[in-house]
């Protein structure tokens, strides 16, 4: 092996990149599988805006890879004309870890889901997070099971009544960007499936972010839990939706009459501007190193079903995994010279026999 | 450096000659008896004998000073002629406290010789293990020849000058030892006050205390007139050697798997022993461009693994036991994707958390089935410290050729023995290497699943590049497109396709040999670490006259071709196993043939002596 890296970096036998990166259209990134979702689910909404997106970033197709684990959501890597990796239950960030940390080159979207991505696989989840492995997660919440019909998830609210939980469910739901916060992730974000600017505007984002990048997709299950983000798609919408914009102070409602200030106890509160005066307003500030804040913002809405914060919540630079391995591999190339396995057999106390 | 050292001159001492002796190092955790056995290992290696060497170590990381719990121990067997085992019983014991030679009397042969720190047998360390009176004073020991040696306190005198406190200058006792055991035996110093000196380069004073306590400890042996021993250099080929434990031994296999390969080696692995020591060793070597993570778990180990197996890497996990349950859902995913991706079982007593440090042979069915759904793959076994190098590459060699998750199986044993190792015998390793797929293999499309007709094998095209976009997964397939098929006979052909590809194998494998006599009718069948004892119990078997032969299998999945052929020769098969008798099993199951059964479940290997008693009860 000559220089490991360089032909890590490179994927041995691989010629150059296909020319025409900037003339890619949708069509290039739809494969030719039948999809298989249900009529009117969220995520035909998801897939339409990743293929809409994807032409733009200007990264050749095979660079790009798919994994998932299993799910409604799961099925998402069959649909894309990537590379791509349907794997099991839980273990889509595990294993996109594998590919990010072996291959830095590559760009690696993780599509999971409530049970898939906090339920069995929350440890993975956490910990690609916390290592800021360069990946970007799509975790579709639906707060539902919907390919194992129609039981509740970890992130369905308290009470819900669901085939497994005829009485109602006794647990607290996740809020999964909480949760990324606590992990200290360095891109948290969250949209909505049917918001067809900003679903897009996120993806990029998220695309452009060099480290783990985790955006919550409100995704609605039209057969098992529809109407579960009502409050933010429907009537109600402009009450209830509060957009985040780094370096822009936090006001929402129909006229904008509404706005989020900090208190002296380091609280979130929600305020009519009108009471306060807009410089109490709370700037937000997504480039903050301290996630504190962001984690604030994040526990203003109990659920999708009161003023929730859409957004995103932070997206700080940071060193991501695969490239720290990178330069301890290139350190350690330079400063012992590259493997020699002649030399490392005969290493430590050998003797010889005559 | 290749270093040869001639035996030191022992002027004055009547030497007693002696064909091979086992001498086990037992201390408390805290005395560096570990230390001390690969110093005398390493001195006795320049010295030209043949040997093989064992720690046993107590599960407990720090047990209470001087309790049974606490004592750590290590054994070498070294000879003039060539060895197989590390030995069964010792005929020399040291012990460095009451705990050790509780712990450790027992297996010392009658009439062995016993050498005691007798500094540590006071009333509170006595107490402390049960002695109701101090052994080294009634005549509890009379079956065994007793030096009894006031090591601390003639260390402490030896080390006075050098300016050390009282707790670290007791701490270079183990090393008075190694001086006594090096008189009595003829061990030259000069390998280990070497060795000192480099170690405590920084520390000086540590270095110049613990050679004199080295050098006190020879001279005490000289002077004191102990009997002095000598063990002729045994005849060894010619070569350039090395000492090798097993898990040392499959982190270089891995590495030359990678450099033969031409592939990145990538190490997904989370903490356990008796395996971490591989992770340990892979993690230091990142000049060769080895990838290693600590991963969340053993599930994402794996998974991290068959990530960068899909990326073009040589995708490797690591574990024991409790690990290899948790990695068995991804074996089935990388059986379905036909990746190629190796694990390393580390055997271990179980079930659950079992025997942590202690060794078994019981995971190979599950190896073998320890999967739902039908999901065989290749199983390869080392069987000895050294044969782990061969066994990391031959794994390597059918996962890439394959396409496939491949199982090697070491065990506690042979992880953490050691033995000499013959570098100059590698030669050159086999190319293991295969090219990436890198153009459409139909038309103007590439079907991910389009088989190569001898080993069935599916093509390996990686992210990266163009035109090959394809998308693989767990559902089950159709052949070739690789499209999601749920078909009922399409299923039916693809298990019999995923299991007729790992069964070809079979002409790909080395034949299984045997080795005994000729008109043999019985057949001694071994796998994995019970090598060594089963060569040593027919050896002496054959030595008194009886018919017999050994064949040890190293492919478990498939077996190799001439299996059956090699049974059939002998009117018996006898199958020693540290397990409830699994190969047995398979033989049974495989080829109806009456294999009989010896088990042993302590968490310890056989004893050749053992094993040879337990051979002859069923001739």
């Amino acid at each position: 092996m000559t220089d490991p890296i360089a032909e890590a970096a490179q994927g041995r036998g691989v010629t150059e990149a296909s020319g025409g990166v900037g003339t890619l259209t949708r069509k290039d990134f739809e494969s030719d599988q039948e999809i298989r979702w249900c009529p009117g689910c969220g995520d035909y909404a998801v897939l339409s805006a990743v293929q809409n997106v994807m032409p733009e970033l200007g990264i050749p197709r095979e660079k790009i890879v798919f994994v998932s684990g299993i799910g409604c959501s799961s099925r998402f890597p069959y649909y894309m004309n990537t590379y791509g990796l349907h794997g099991i239950h839980g273990r889509a960030a595990a294993i996109a870890t594998g590919i990010a940390t072996a291959r830095p080159d590559l760009q690696v979207w993780v599509v999971t889901g409530d049970g898939d991505g906090l339920s069995i696989g929350g440890n993975h989840l956490i910990h690609a997070l916390r290592r800021n492995v360069n990946l970007k997660i799509l975790l579709f919440n639906n707060q539902i099971y919907g390919l194992t019909k129609g039981q509740y998830s970890p992130t369905s609210e308290e009470g819900k009544v669901t085939k497994s939980t005829p009485f109602g469910s006794l647990e607290r739901p996740f809020n999964p960007v909480s949760i990324a916060l606590g992990a200290e992730a360095t891109f948290v974000a969250r949209t909505i499936d049917v918001e067809r600017k900003h679903l897009p505007q996120i993806l990029r984002a998220a695309a452009a972010h060099r480290g783990s990048a985790f955006i919550e997709i409100y995704q609605n299950c039209n057969i098992f839990n529809d109407g579960a983000f009502i409050a933010l798609t429907g009537k109600e919408r402009s009450q209830n939706r509060i957009y985040i914009e780094h370096g822009q102070p936090i006001r929402f409602g129909p006229n904008n009459e509404h706005g989020v200030v900090a208190t002296s106890a380091g609280q979130l509160e929600i305020v009519d501007v009108a009471e306060v005066g807009e410089d109490k307003l709370l700037v937000h500030d997504a480039h903050r190193a301290d996630p504190g804040l962001a984690f604030s913002l994040s526990r203003l809405a109990d659920g999708p079903i009161s003023p929730t914060p859409l957004g995103i919540f932070r997206q700080v630079d940071a060193p991501a995994y695969g490239d720290g391995m990178e330069s301890q591999l290139r350190a350690a190339a330079e400063r012992q010279g590259p493997g020699n396995l002649e030399k490392l057999l005969m290493s430590g106390d050998t003797w010889t026999v005559e | 450096m290749p270093t040869q050292i001639a035996p030191p001159k022992q002027a004055g001492a009547d030497r007693k000659e002696l064909d091979q002796v086992v001498i086990r190092f037992a201390g408390d955790s805290g005395d560096g008896m570990q230390l001390t056995g690969e110093r005398f290992t390493s001195a006795t290696a320049f010295f030209g004998n043949d040997l093989a060497t064992q720690p046993d170590f107590p599960a407990e990381i720090r047990a209470p000073a001087g309790t049974i719990p606490g004592v750590s121990a290590f054994q070498i067997q070294f000879s003039d002629h060539d060895i197989l085992t590390p030995g069964d019983d010792p005929s020399v014991l040291v012990a460095m406290n009451p705990a050790a030679l509780k712990a450790h009397l027992r297996e010392l042969l009658v009439g062995g010789l016993l050498i005691v720190n007798s500094d540590a047998f006071d009333k509170r360390n006595l107490d402390k293990v049960g002695y109701d009176a101090n052994p080294l004073e009634d005549d509890s020991l009379k079956s065994y020849q007793v030096y009894d040696i006031p090591m601390t306190s003639m260390t402490l005198e030896a080390v006075k000058g050098v300016g050390l406190g009282k707790k670290d200058a007791g701490r270079c006792k183990n090393m008075f030892a190694l001086g006594v055991i090096s008189w009595m035996y003829g061990r030259p110093l000069e390998p280990t006050i070497d060795w000192l000196e480099k170690k405590f380069t920084s520390k000086p004073q540590l270095a110049e205390a613990n050679v004199k306590a080295l050098k006190t400890g020879h001279a005490f042996g000289e002077t004191a007139e102990l009997t002095a021993f000598e063990v002729k250099p045994a005849t060894i080929a010619p070569g350039i050697y090395r000492r090798i434990t097993g898990n040392q031994a499959i982190a270089y296999g891995l590495l030359a798997a990678s450099v033969q390969s031409k592939l990145p080696l990538f190490l997904g692995s989370y903490p356990i022993t008796p395996a971490s020591d591989i992770l340990h060793e892979l993690s230091r070597h990142k000049n060769f461009g080895v990838r290693t993570i600590q991963a969340e778990d053993e599930i994402a180990a794996a998974g991290m693994a068959l990530g960068a197996a899909f990326s073009g890497h040589l995708g490797v996990t690591t574990t024991s036991g409790p690990g290899l349950d948790l990695k068995s859902e991804t074996l089935g995913l990388a059986i379905a994707l036909e990746l190629p991706m190796i694990v390393v079982d580390i055997q271990r007593g179980g079930p659950s958390t079992g025997l942590p440090t202690k060794t078994e042979q019981s995971d190979l069915l599950h190896a073998m089935y320890g999967r739902h759904g039908e999901a065989p793959l290749p199983i390869v076994a080392s069987y000895s410290p050294a044969s782990c190098f061969w066994a990391a590459v031959e794994a390597a060699r059918l996962a890439i050729k394959y396409m496939t998750p491949v199982i090697l199986l070491s065990d506690g044993y042979i992880a953490n023995g050691a033995e000499p190792w013959r570098i100059t015998a590698l030669g050159k390793l086999p190319d293991i290497s295969r090219d990436f797929t890198t153009h459409p293999n139909m038309g103007e499309d590439f079907w991910p699943y389009l088989r190569d007709d001898i080993t069935l094998s599916r093509p390996w095209a990686i992210p990266g590049t163009p035109g090959l976009e394809h998308r693989i997964g767990g559902l089950e397939k159709a052949d070739g497109t690789g499209n999601i098929d749920y078909e009922p006979e399409n299923h039916q052909y693809m298990s019999e396709l995923r299991a007729a590809k790992i069964k070809a194998i079979e002409e790909d494998i080395d034949p299984l040999e045997w080795r005994g006599d000729e008109d043999a009718s019985v057949l001694i069948l071994g796998w994995g670490g019970t090598y060594g004892a089963i060569g040593a119990a027919c050896r002496s078997l054959r030595q008194s006259g009886k018919k017999i032969a050994h064949a040890h299998i190293r492919h478990l999945s498939p077996f190799p071709k001439n299996t059956e052929e090699v049974l059939r020769r002998f009117d018996k098969v006898i199958v020693p196993e540290l397990n409830m008798g699994q190969l047995s099993k398979l033989i049974r199951a495989e080829f109806l043939i009456d294999a009989q059964s010896i088990t042993k479940m302590q968490g310890q290997p056989f004893r050749s002596n053992e094993l040879e008693q337990m051979i002859l009860e069923r001739m």
